[in-house]
């Protein structure tokens, strides 16, 4: 038996808000299953559980601020082993509570979220999936079914006034689809706007903005405070790695294309591995990490800042590696991340955006001791043989904390990197 | 491929990728990732989603060509019908 406690997501939280549990008592739970959702400043999280068993009793109701640590619900048993084992016994359903087959049907939280936007329950939705799973799919049929194939305008008009329908703009209907508002009940003067269902919906409690930057702004103090920042930097030329590249993607369709940018990553991978002094945590002593938890820097569209990691980066494959990447990326920007995701790196990324600026010297994230900072890929002059020709180069900056290493680690590393980087073959 | 129902791939397309951009009032000669700040990912995420909603290959070499809503939906209007009939 055990507690589900409300989880630290990082060096920055110290509580969070319990916003829905995605479990009941007598649910088995297996390890790494989704079983509460928690908003924290910085996004609402999928938190994970980390042992098999039952959930027991649910500690906290939904909408409660705890600080980290609090048992939000008691785990009973041992899942694995309460199912059938050798069957000596004619293989029994679940303890006794939730009737077993129809219990919540399997999902993933994107379907699930999915479904939330869509205002569906799981009752509304045909699972199609490997057993009865709900696909997006499904969800988007169930959705069509109850909201398109009539008129544009997806709401009756008010019973009342308004003989004509009021015209709606697709942003103001995906909004109202979202925010669950009725279309019917807003009056733009002609047209129903975005800014119209916005003004109609209350923001959600939190500023997460200002959330955002209060919790960025307390790891950034304590970086600046506690890390002696040291920087190596490095330009590379890359311009046969962007042809590799451009052959590489030629064969492919769009999603499985590859951009520069999971190149990058790869090369800090491979770097990090190389030089695993830059890869770990400062706990009064450099501590070595296993494999490589690679933070990547994000913006989110709230303007915030967020570094979700790729757990087990070293074991990615470019083509891999960039799949995570968009995948992770697109969650992070809606600000739908898992809680694994949000514990610290073991290194970080943080590039800008293309066109952006040339150079960028980054912050370390404690208790990290690295970050790696690249520029902007472009056109430059740069010397071949003596001569001056253009090439697209990129410019690297490593960030390292000097109580961990010296200079020479870093200058080591941006070397790996380099290497990675040109041989783009071996990635 | 209609310029109406060009314009409708793309507007779809955007909607999924950008949800902040309001297509109604976006100036469409704009460019996307300068302009409406849709980095490399964002970008890819877009062309992809044009490329399955007409079944055609959006090559590389092509993407500059999809860089305006006016561009993308010549393009698409082109490219469509290419793959429709």
């Amino acid at each position: 038996m055990g507690l589900f406690k409300m989880p630290s997501l990082g060096a920055d939280m110290d509580e969070g808000t319990l916003l829905e549990w995605l479990v009941k008592p007598g649910d088995a739970v297996h390890k790494g299953d989704v079983v509460a959702v928690i908003d924290t400043a910085k996004s609402a999280i999928d938190v994970e559980v980390f042992e098999d068993g039952f959930v027991g009793e649910l500690l906290i109701e939904p909408g409660t601020l705890v600080p980290v640590g609090t048992p939000l619900a008691r785990i009973d048993g041992d899942a694995t082993a309460a199912e059938p084992q050798e069957p000596p016994l004619p293989p029994e359903p679940e303890p006794e509570p939730s009737p077993p087959p129809q219990s919540a049907p399997r999902l993933t939280p994107p379907v699930r979220h999915l479904m939330h936007q869509f205002g569906l329950d799981t009752g509304d939705v045909v699972g199609t999936g490997p057993q009865g799973s709900i696909t997006r799919k499904d969800v988007l049929a169930a959705a069509g079914e109850s909201s398109a194939g009539g008129p544009p305008v997806a709401v009756e008009p008010p019973a009342s006034p308004a003989p004509s329908r009021a015209r709606v703009t697709p942003r103001a209907r995906r909004l109202a689809a979202k925010r669950g508002v009725d279309l019917g009940t807003l009056t733009g003067a002609q047209v129903v706007t975005g800014q119209d269902v916005e003004s109609a919906t209350p923001q959600p409690k939190v500023d997460r903005t200002a959330a955002m930057r209060a919790a960025t702004a307390a790891l950034m103090s304590r970086a600046a405070r506690e890390i002696p920042h040291y920087y190596v930097v490095s330009t590379y030329d890359i311009t046969e790695t962007l042809e590799w590249l451009r052959d590489f993607n030629a064969g492919r369709k769009p999603r499985e294309r590859v951009l520069p940018a999971a190149l990058f990553l790869r090369a800090a991978v491979i770097a990090a591995v190389e030089v695993p002094a830059l890869n770990g945590h400062w706990e009064q002593e450099f501590v070595a990490a296993e494999g490589v938890d690679l933070g990547v820097a994000v913006a989110t569209r709230a303007g915030g800042l967020v570094t979700p990691r790729v757990v087990g980066a070293q074991a990615l494959d470019l083509a891999g590696l960039m799949t995570h990447l968009t995948d992770l990326v697109k969650r992070a920007k809606a600000g739908r991340l898992k809680a694994s995701e949000l514990l610290p790196g073991s290194i970080t990324v943080s590039s800008l955006a293309d066109g952006g600026p040339d150079v960028l010297y980054g912050v370390i994230y404690p208790p990290q001791v690295a970050l790696v900072g690249v520029g902007a890929v472009a056109p430059r002059p740069w010397v071949v043989d003596g001569e001056v020709v253009v090439r697209s180069t990129v410019t690297v900056t490593l960030a390292a904390d000097h109580r961990a290493t010296d200079g020479r680690t870093g200058a080591r590393f941006l070397t790996a990197f380099g290497h990675a980087l040109t041989h783009p073959e071996e990635l | 491929m209609n310029q109406t129902q060009a314009r409708a791939v793309v507007v779809e397309a955007l909607a999924d990728v950008a949800p902040e951009i309001d297509v109604e009032e976006f100036d469409p000669d704009t460019s996307l990732r300068d302009g409406a700040d849709l980095d490399s990912m964002d970008f890819l995420a877009y062309i992809a989603a044009v490329s399955e909603a007409i079944e055609a290959d959006i090559p590389e070499d092509d993407y500059a060509r999809l860089d305006t809503l006016n561009l993308a939906v010549a393009y698409v209007t082109e490219k469509g019908s290419a793959a429709g009939s």
